[in-house]
């Protein structure tokens, strides 16, 4: 159970990433509201993913843990695009 | 008395358990892709019945919460426990207001005869129905997410105002933080890809 002093993330650090999220949701909403047709979809996920990779990073604390983790995550994040991918190639050739 | 312990471990285990919790609800997006693909003007349409109000004020206490956890373990860390409390209490409350949002919006939708595969829902288009299909499995099955979050949330603040989480032994209150914020990363793909895309 030893270990060396935990890292504590600062509670401005904390508000700080609360702030970019809601910003980054209300350029969602915004831009959502715009037609771009199927540029929509692609933006608005690039922006979730943005977000996803903010909690990831700060609240979920991987960007300060051991590099274990953070590799394990990025796998698992693959694993899902390629069945995503692959499921699309399938259904493209039917 | 030396007691045996391995945060790191149950922290590992924890994550090993995300995993398993993304990719069901990864799967569930793939469905949901492959759907849409297949009925573009059925899915844009349908998700126009969607309230954009409530969806967007459902993200934005869901991210909101998803700080003030955060922010809780900062305070355990601190040894700071009446601010734990606090913060913890104000993430129980978030959960519970997410939910009672989620009664009124799917209440809504129950009025218009919109029932999960049947009612009025079932005399409109394929696309339509698997639309709402959609909707009702994926957010209902993050609704239940949420309830369980909640379970958790009375427990650990319940431990925290018994000392049994602690500044040297706060693991339970991290592992369930991790868990809260899987819950907030699933609403952060949910509420554009239901509520946003026209």
């Amino acid at each position: 159970m030893s270990e060396e002093k935990t890292h504590i993330v600062p509670y401005k650090t904390q508000v700080a990433v609360v702030a970019v999220l809601l910003v980054l949701t209300a350029v969602t909403v915004a831009v959502t509201r715009l037609e771009f047709g199927t540029l929509n979809t692609l933006v608005a996920m690039l922006i979730a993913g943005i977000k996803a990779v903010i909690v990831m990073a700060w609240y979920m604390h991987l960007k300060y843990e051991k590099a274990l983790l953070p590799m394990l995550v990025t796998g698992v994040i693959i694993v899902f695009l390629l069945v995503l991918f692959v499921t699309f190639f399938d259904y493209s050739y039917r | 008395m030396l007691e045996h312990r391995d945060d790191q471990g149950a922290k590992l285990g924890m994550w090993l358990f995300l995993f398993t919790e993304l990719l069901l609800f990864g799967m569930l997006f793939v469905v949901y892709a492959v759907y849409r693909s297949m009925h573009p003007e059925a899915f844009r349409i349908a998700g126009e019945e969607l309230d954009v109000v409530i969806g967007t004020i459902n993200t934005v206490i869901l991210l909101i919460s998803s700080m003030t956890v955060a922010m809780s373990i900062t305070a355990i860390q601190k040894g700071d426990k009446k601010r734990a409390l606090q913060l913890l209490g104000i993430t129980l409350l978030i959960a519970i207001v997410f939910l009672v949002n989620k009664y009124f919006e799917w209440g809504a939708k129950f009025e218009y005869g919109f029932y999960p595969g049947a009612g009025e829902l079932a005399e409109l288009g394929y696309g339509t129905i698997l639309f709402f299909g959609l909707y009702f499995f994926m957010t209902g099955l993050h609704a239940l997410h949420i309830l369980i979050g909640i379970g958790l949330f009375i427990y650990v603040i319940a431990q925290v105002r018994k000392d049994r989480i602690h500044q040297e032994d706060y693991i339970w209150l991290e592992n369930t933080g991790l868990y809260w914020h899987l819950v907030d990363l699933i609403w952060i793909f949910l509420f554009p890809l239901f509520y946003l895309i026209h």
